[in-house]
């Protein structure tokens, strides 16, 4: 049965970083759902989150395995989805003129999208948010005509005071206070 | 170490310099390579330096004889290519290396950095394109981190599952002034081998031993890698388990004890296949369930709980499920093992050796047809391992010779056998052969290579004349593709497409050898096959080549046909053994 996991990867912000770790997904024949990658609260480190569609948990043992032989990758963690807050950001330019204008603001602001561009027929609206709320905003939307969507990846955060640092060379917390 | 070298000071000098500093420092004896625009700075101060460069013909050569170096000598093995073409002819020799777990540093240069990405004459992206086939690999275009590149690439080619890293320096890095300061201090947050086994699985395996009724101890290329022959032959003594060695670990256990099995997997004997089929226990120790071993995962060891112990993680589990995983290294896992098995009591494992030695006894591995009119590539093979004493080392082709030459010569030494596993890499021999001579220039270095296989890096005898790199090469002269044609014989209704090499008639390979600077030596019948052996033997100041004109319709036998299940073993064609009149 597949199902949806997300990875968070800290790795070492060097050039080629990013096409050793697609080039793995790519020649293991690993699918990547999404991936989104930038600087963290370290400029020598990146943090990439991927989502992925495994069949089992097997396929996702060995994609983590093989991850972690990657000389850059520092830490890996794996979210349950109770215990991160993901988040991915949408802009979606929507048909809107005079006449529907209203409902399609009406929808945005029921997801607490935001306007960020109007022109005479058409809106482009902002919205974050987990998977859900971004596919149940979408739906709304489709019937008013979508022009144009763009997405990016999910990224993921732990809840709670732990961090991905957490005892390594990168942990900035005072060893006396270290949970 | 040079004075300079263990200086603290800081020293200005080129990057090409500080190049060859820093490979002096790490303790480089040999490099094989050769020069070409991007990497010219790296020569002028390598002409001044203690450490050796061979010229080869050929980067290959250049690649499978740095291996060659590493697997004989224990040590990391040196190439040097400029870039573009220079380096992409490494590819085959660093992707072997990958395969085989072989370690393994190439150094190529690479167009000036503000060229970097504009299709330059002799530009490759040969980080991008050795992304898949190296362990790690680097881009310095900045002279000061050349010192820090190369200790990592020693460090990481070196240690846990080792494996090979290039290092790409582009040519203003290699020619710009820079400070050198040699530390040696590796810098690598992400880069952290799991040497030591975890103590409660070691315990834990030594449970699942206790209580096992037929244990097989699988023994594969991470225990060459980790040097564990002691503590195997140890675990042996101790327990009385009986051993399989896969191709890369022949020689670990040696050949003549009665309880190796020899050699599992595709074309494995039919003791070691019988005894994995048969198992309730399988250890497998450094080995990765590699197809070639396994045939039909799904009917593989089917009786068997399996205790895999690897030093990389990310081959527990990978093919077939493990029991216990073990992460850790070789040696010490079976030194610890040892040491947890002083308190359990074996069950009696006297039934279950002597089904295995019955096996072993019944279905020796086919020595093939003995005839006056022709030479048995199987004979042949034999008698090089007999006449050439307990210390020789040998390196292989791919093919069928190589398969006789795992199941033919004395495998009883460790680090004795040099052949391409992983990948099958035709054209390995001869620059493996060479580079295993200059690391132990005191030992007899045979290769036994294919007809086919010669023909792809012959050239690396020019080198070995040139150099004073007196190896041996017998060429197993089929006159064919052996392998290849045997699957079509067997599987194509022996239709022989394209595999006819005409060896007979070119090259002549006597010639050849002469007119690279050996001497070139030839069999055709029986009772001239040690007679060149032993003339060969006697030959110190030359490479030597023998053709030995064999028959061309000799097959490997036993042989697990690809896909099939291990139990489905043929011994000879239309031919299994008898596995119902065994009892147990």
């Amino acid at each position: 049965m597949s199902a949806f996991h997300t990875l968070s990867v800290l790795v070492q912000n060097q050039p080629g970083v990013l096409a050793r770790i697609s080039g793995l997904f790519a020649r293991r024949g690993f699918n990547i759902e999404s991936l989104a990658v930038g600087p963290t609260e370290n400029h020598e480190l990146s943090r990439v989150t991927l989502v992925l569609e495994v069949e089992s948990d097997a396929v996702l043992e060995q994609i983590t395995k093989q991850l972690n032989k990657l000389v850059e990758v520092i830490r890996i963690l794996e979210f349950d989805p109770g215990e991160a807050v993901r988040r991915e950001l949408i802009l979606v330019k929507v048909r809107a003129d005079g006449r529907n204008r209203s409902q399609v603001l009406e929808i945005a602001e029921m997801f607490r999208g935001r306007v960020v561009d109007v022109a005479p027929d058409s809106v482009v609206v902002e919205a974050t948010g987990g998977y859900g709320k971004i596919q149940a905003l979408l739906m709304l939307l489709e019937p008013y005509g979508i022009r144009e969507l763009v997405q990016s990846g999910s990224v993921a955060l732990g809840r709670g005071t732990r961090a991905i640092t957490d005892r390594s060379r990168y942990d900035k917390t005072p060893k006396s206070e270290r949970v | 170490m040079t004075d300079t070298v263990l200086s603290d000071s800081k020293q200005i000098m080129t990057g090409a310099q500080s190049l060859v500093a820093s490979l002096e420092a790490v303790g480089v004896e040999v490099i094989f390579g050769i020069p070409g625009g991007a990497i010219l700075p790296a020569y002028d101060p390598l002409f001044d330096s203690k450490v050796r460069h061979i010229l080869v013909r050929h980067e290959q050569g250049a690649a499978h004889a740095a291996e060659g170096y590493a697997v004989a000598t224990g040590r990391v093995g040196v190439c040097m290519a400029t870039s573009g073409p220079g380096a992409t002819n490494l590819v085959t020799g660093l992707a072997d290396a990958y395969m085989d777990s072989v370690p393994i540093v190439a150094i190529t240069g690479q167009v000036n950095s503000a060229s970097i990405g504009t299709d330059a004459f002799q530009e490759a992206d040969i980080r991008g394109i050795t992304f898949p086939i190296t362990k790690h690999n680097f881009l310095v275009t900045d002279p000061a981190g050349i010192p820090a590149a190369i200790a990592a690439a020693f460090e990481i080619a070196g240690t846990g599952r080792p494996g090979p890293v290039l290092v790409d320096i582009s040519k203003d890095a290699l020619s710009a002034m820079t400070e050198f300061q040699w530390t040696g201090e590796v810098d690598l947050p992400g880069y952290r081998p799991t040497v030591r086994p975890h103590t409660r699985q070691v315990q834990q395996a030594a449970k699942m031993i206790a209580e096992a009724e037929r244990p097989v101890l699988v023994i594969g290329g991470g225990v060459s890698k980790a040097d564990g022959g002691a503590e195997l032959a140890a675990l042996v003594a101790q327990t009385g388990i009986p051993v399989v060695t896969t191709l890369m670990a022949r020689g670990m256990f040696p050949d003549s004890h009665p309880l190796n099995m020899g050699m599992p997997g595709m074309h494995g004997t039919v003791a070691a296949v019988g005894a994995l089929q048969r198992c309730d226990l399988f250890i497998a120790i450094g080995m990765r369930f590699d197809d070639r071993v396994t045939g039909q995962l799904s009917s593989f060891a089917p009786d068997a709980k399996v205790i895999h112990c690897d030093i990389d993680p990310a081959e527990i589990g990978k093919n077939r499920e493990a029991d216990l995983p073990i992460v850790g290294d070789a040696k010490l896992m079976m030194a610890q093992l040892s040491k947890e098995l002083e308190n359990e009591t074996l069950k009696d494992l006297g039934p279950w050796t002597a089904f295995l030695a019955s096996l072993k006894d019944r279905y020796r591995t086919d020595p093939g047809d003995p005839s006056d009119d022709y030479l048995l590539p199987q004979e042949v093979i034999k008698r090089i391992g007999e006449l050439s004493g307990p210390d020789t080392i040998f390196a292989t082709g791919v093919g069928q010779h190589q398969m006789w030459a795992a199941h033919f010569l004395p495998h009883e030494q460790p680090h004795k056998w040099l052949t391409s596993g992983g990948a099958g890499t035709m054209g390995y021999c001869v620059p493996a052969a060479m580079g295993a001579k200059v690391g132990k220039p005191d030992a007899v270095v045979w290769g036994i290579d294919g007809d086919g296989c010669f023909q792809m890096t012959n050239q690396e005898l020019v080198t070995c004349a040139l150099n004073d790199i007196p190896i041996k090469i017998a060429i197993i002269n089929n006159e064919s593709l052996g392998m290849v044609r045997q699957w079509q014989t067997l599987f194509y209704g022996g239709r022989h497409s394209n595999t006819d090499l005409h060896s007979w008639r070119l090259p002549d390979f006597v010639k050849l050898a002469e007119a690279m600077g050996c001497v070139g030596l030839r069999a055709e019948t029986p009772a001239e096959v040690d007679m060149v052996i032993k003339q060969a033997l006697e030959i110190n100041d030359k490479p030597v080549v023998i053709d030995f004109v064999v028959h061309k319709d000799a097959m490997v036998w036993p042989m697990v046909a690809a896909g099939t299940s291990n139990s489905d073993i043929m011994i000879a064609k239309d031919l299994a053994p008898a596995w119902d009149e065994e009892e147990l």
